[in-house]
């Protein structure tokens, strides 16, 4: 019954939806010591446009917080999951309708309904995966704290 | 223009001991590895150092914790072993420890093989004693005393792939099991088959401990350790409040919630490691990494030479016994067929038949083998381990760990295998 995965973690797939800047973190906590918290910070910190998606908050990173996908002005290019698997699908047809081009489940955030949605809408779909992870592997340092990025390349990056 | 797929590992295993963890340079442009011989790094800014000490931000702060040279001997190991990660130690003895240190608690109970080196056997049994950690050692090779010895407050079960010295082969699926019936993880110290012989993780086993010391430097040059975590144990499965729970130790962290896959890897870093501050130098490190591109020749050759000295010892009159388990009349060829496919190590012993003096008097009379306290060296290696590395033990406990008075522990090196058995083979002959 469990659906192949594999494909929603191709490489491929990754980089190129790592390549949107406009993210909207849905399920976003004001706790600091929460997942959803410490991978909000690190797009912004590495220059993602984030927008905060959680109906029970007012503004996060000082930034302003909305209750649903929709109520983005201008929408978003990738929307990041943090929410029980349940809640997957309405949020994949809200992602459908707004064009974003990526719907990113984080681990353990597995909805087959979900991830058909947003596949028969063209949309890229990232499944249990980290997003923070998955930049840091590709294009951070990951490497920095003896992880296995499994990323092999005799290639020089720039500093 | 893309890099590999991490998903589709193309590259086998020679090609990842030469190239996992190694970046060019990206400042210098330097191929070999950069030892970066530096306590600590200067942060970019206020906000990046407050970043990197939340744990927010991948980065460097100090050498106790973490280093690039480090780092790049880290990814290596934990990349051949198929973990997510590993974190390194200044020894074998600290990775085990700082293990134990990360997931027991007092109260705890281990199960831990009985045939293990005298030297973890010493750790388990007075220092985690101490500590209150409750221990019962079995047969490793009855999957029965295993599960017999299962109690409510096991959290872990602990042997090693071969033996040291015995030989035994673990039936690591079988034990791997058992752990996971009782919702506690199977450790294993790989060092003396090494990823490039035998890798748990695809047998089921959930963490794997190295001394880097032996094989993986693989010249006698560089003590050394490390963890490689698979990634996958469930720590939130209520047994594990130390790693699940918020932790005091980090400003309230739920390591095993936040950082998922890579939650014990960051609690043995940032908590243990930084607490018991047993790092691995970044000189030790640059050595080990490069031993590791050498790593699959080498044992092929340990492999090979181990191979033919055993065979030679099995025909000789002085000996009474060889313990090798790549022989073909051993008790553990099965095992080693199935967990060993290319090769059982190479390191054993034999019996002289004529016991403790024998024993003293065979090893003086040996030109080429060394003899010490250590393995896996490019050079052949002997001691006698009953009044040596298993002199703290007793006489049941040394029964238990399969060795007798007369007991030599060979470890094969690298040279021509005719010249270690012309060397075997005058010394032995001086004993009739």
């Amino acid at each position: 019954m469990s659906l192949d995965l594999s494909p929603y973690q191709d490489p491929l797939r990754i980089r190129s939806a790592l390549a949107c800047r406009r993210v909207a973190v849905v399920g976003l906590s004001p706790n600091v010591l929460r997942a959803s918290h410490f991978v909000g910070y690190y797009l912004i910190r590495h220059g993602f446009d984030v927008v905060p998606v959680n109906p029970r908050e007012k503004e996060i990173f000082g930034r302003t917080c909305y209750p649903d996908l929709k109520s983005i002005p201008g929408g978003v290019e990738l929307v990041d999951v943090f929410r029980e698997p349940a809640a997957v699908p309405p949020i994949a047809t809200e992602a459908a309708e707004i064009g974003a081009r990526a719907l990113w489940l984080q681990y353990d955030v597995i909805s087959e309904e979900g991830i058909a949605i947003a596949e028969s809408a063209g949309i890229n779909v990232i499944v249990d995966r980290c997003i923070k992870v998955e930049h840091a592997r590709f294009f951070g340092r990951m490497h920095v704290l003896g992880f296995n990025t499994e990323v092999i390349s005799a290639r020089r990056k720039r500093p | 223009m893309q890099d590999q797929s991490p998903k589709k590992p193309p590259f086998g295993f020679a090609t990842r001991a030469i190239h996992a963890g190694a970046r060019p340079d990206p400042t210098t442009g330097a191929r070999a590895q950069p030892i970066y011989q530096t306590t600590s790094f200067v942060f970019e800014d206020s906000e990046s150092a407050a970043a990197y000490f939340n744990l927010q931000e991948y980065g460097n702060t100090y050498s106790r914790i973490m280093n690039p040279t480090v780092a790049a001997f880290e990814e290596r190991l934990a990349n051949l072993e198929g973990g997510a990660g590993s974190v390194a130690f200044a020894s074998g003895l600290a990775a085990q420890a700082a293990v134990f240190v990360t997931i027991l608690e007092p109260g705890d109970h281990v199960i831990a093989s009985s045939a293990l080196y005298g030297g973890t056997v010493t750790q388990l049994k007075h220092l985690f004693r101490k500590l209150s950690v409750e221990l019962s050692f079995v047969n490793p090779d009855d999957p029965a005393a295993w599960r017999a010895a299962i109690k409510t407050n096991t959290k872990a079960l602990f042997a090693e792939t071969i033996g040291n010295p015995g030989g035994n082969v673990l039936d690591i699926e079988a034990v791997a099991a058992i752990a996971h019936e009782a919702g506690a993880p199977l450790i294993i110290d790989n060092t003396f088959a090494t990823a490039a012989l035998c890798r748990p993780f695809e047998f089921g086993a959930d963490i794997v401990v190295y001394s880097a010391t032996k094989f993986i430097g693989g010249h006698g040059t560089s003590l050394g350790g490390a963890v490689v975590d698979k990634g996958d144990f469930d720590w939130s499965n209520g047994r594990y409040p130390v790693i699940a729970n918020a932790s005091p130790a980090y400003h309230g962290l739920k390591f095993h919630e936040t950082f998922g896959t890579y939650g014990l890897l960051m609690k043995l870093r940032t908590e243990t490691l930084r607490d018991l501050g047993a790092a691995l130098s970044p000189f030790n490190a640059f050595l080990l990494a490069l031993g590791i591109e050498t790593l699959p020749l080498r044992m092929r050759q340990h492999v090979n030479n181990a191979h033919e000295v055993a065979n030679c010892l099995a025909r000789h009159p002085q000996v009474s016994r060889v313990s090798y388990p790549g022989l073909a009349t051993s008790p553990y060829a099965a095992l080693v067929k199935k967990y060993l496919p290319q090769g059982a190590g190479a390191i054993f012993c034999f019996d002289l038949a004529g016991g403790r003096a024998a024993g003293t008097k065979f090893i003086a009379a040996l030109e080429l083998f060394s003899h010490l306290a250590n393995v896996g060296d490019a050079k052949s290696l002997v001691i006698h381990p009953a009044t040596t590395t298993h002199r703290q033990l007793s006489d049941t406990e040394l029964a238990a760990a399969g060795i007798g008075p007369g007991t030599i522990r060979l470890s094969i090196g690298l040279e021509d295998a005719a010249d270690l058995i012309a060397d075997l083979d005058q010394a032995l002959g001086g004993l009739s």
